[in-house]
């Protein structure tokens, strides 16, 4: 029988196995998401400023929701912009 | 006892003392409302994301503080409402996990914590190298102490 080793793949077969996705929050124990800060809130907006969803982030609800207010927050403190182009 | 935090933008074209003295009356009021006010935080001057009243820059103040109870707040709110010097504001209730973030924050606690933990484990492993210069110098695959040891061991 052949092994998995022998065979030749024609492309590279852990391209594409995703990464399992988890909640920064919870695995690193953060429980207050400052709205004051723009860098770290950058990380859960896209180019466009959009929230993005918690299917990309793998956020929790729980935190998923705090978040969002602290982007929503940020925004109306002109930290974050509403709308805006090529913010990364 | 609650805890809050009150943002507010003074206008920038206004001269230095002036926004010292707009943030000054709204602090003078929090203490004559039996507030205590934990933390004065000056944010200083910063670019908007977006301009406001077109401005595009403005000082930031953020306040924390304990009060008795929040009616304070409306009070506060309609005074900031009201000044034409105030482009922006913002109050939040915190819950204790917003108290000890605040206060890790005033001791330098975060942000800087990786950087911390790396330099004390790098002065760990230097103390280390230093204690036991013999079991480095078996290990040839790290270079560097390597010819110490050895040069230690030969005295």
């Amino acid at each position: 029988m052949a092994s998995r080793d022998d065979i030749k793949f024609l492309s590279n077969p852990n391209i594409g196995q995703d990464r399992k996705k988890y909640c920064r929050f919870k695995k690193f124990g953060i429980k207050h998401i400052d709205y004051k800060d723009p860098d770290f809130l950058l990380q859960f907006i896209n180019e466009q400023g959009k929230i993005l969803p918690r299917r990309i982030t793998g956020n929790s609800l729980k935190y998923q929701r705090k978040m969002s207010t602290a982007v929503k927050r940020a925004r109306h403190l002109a930290i974050l912009p509403y709308v805006t182009d090529l913010l990364k | 006892m609650r805890n809050y935090e009150v943002n507010f933008i003074v206008d920038s074209v206004l001269s230095g003392d002036e926004i010292n003295a707009t943030a000054q009356t709204y602090f003078d009021m929090l203490t004559s409302n039996e507030a205590t006010i934990v933390d004065k935080g000056e944010m200083g001057l910063r670019q908007l994301a977006y301009p406001i009243k077109g401005r595009t820059t403005g000082v930031y103040f953020c306040t924390e503080f304990q009060v008795p109870s929040g009616a304070i707040i409306a009070q506060l709110e309609l005074a900031l409402r009201r000044d034409e010097r105030i482009m922006r504001f913002l109050s939040v209730k915190l819950d204790k996990f917003g108290v000890k973030y605040n206060d890790d924050k005033r001791n330098g606690l975060i942000g800087k914590k990786k950087d911390k933990v790396k330099s004390e484990i790098k002065k760990e492993v230097a103390a280390e190298k230093k204690a036991t210069p013999a079991k480095k110098a078996d290990a040839p695959a790290k270079a560097a102490p390597a010819p110490v040891a050895k040069a230690e061991e030969e005295e």
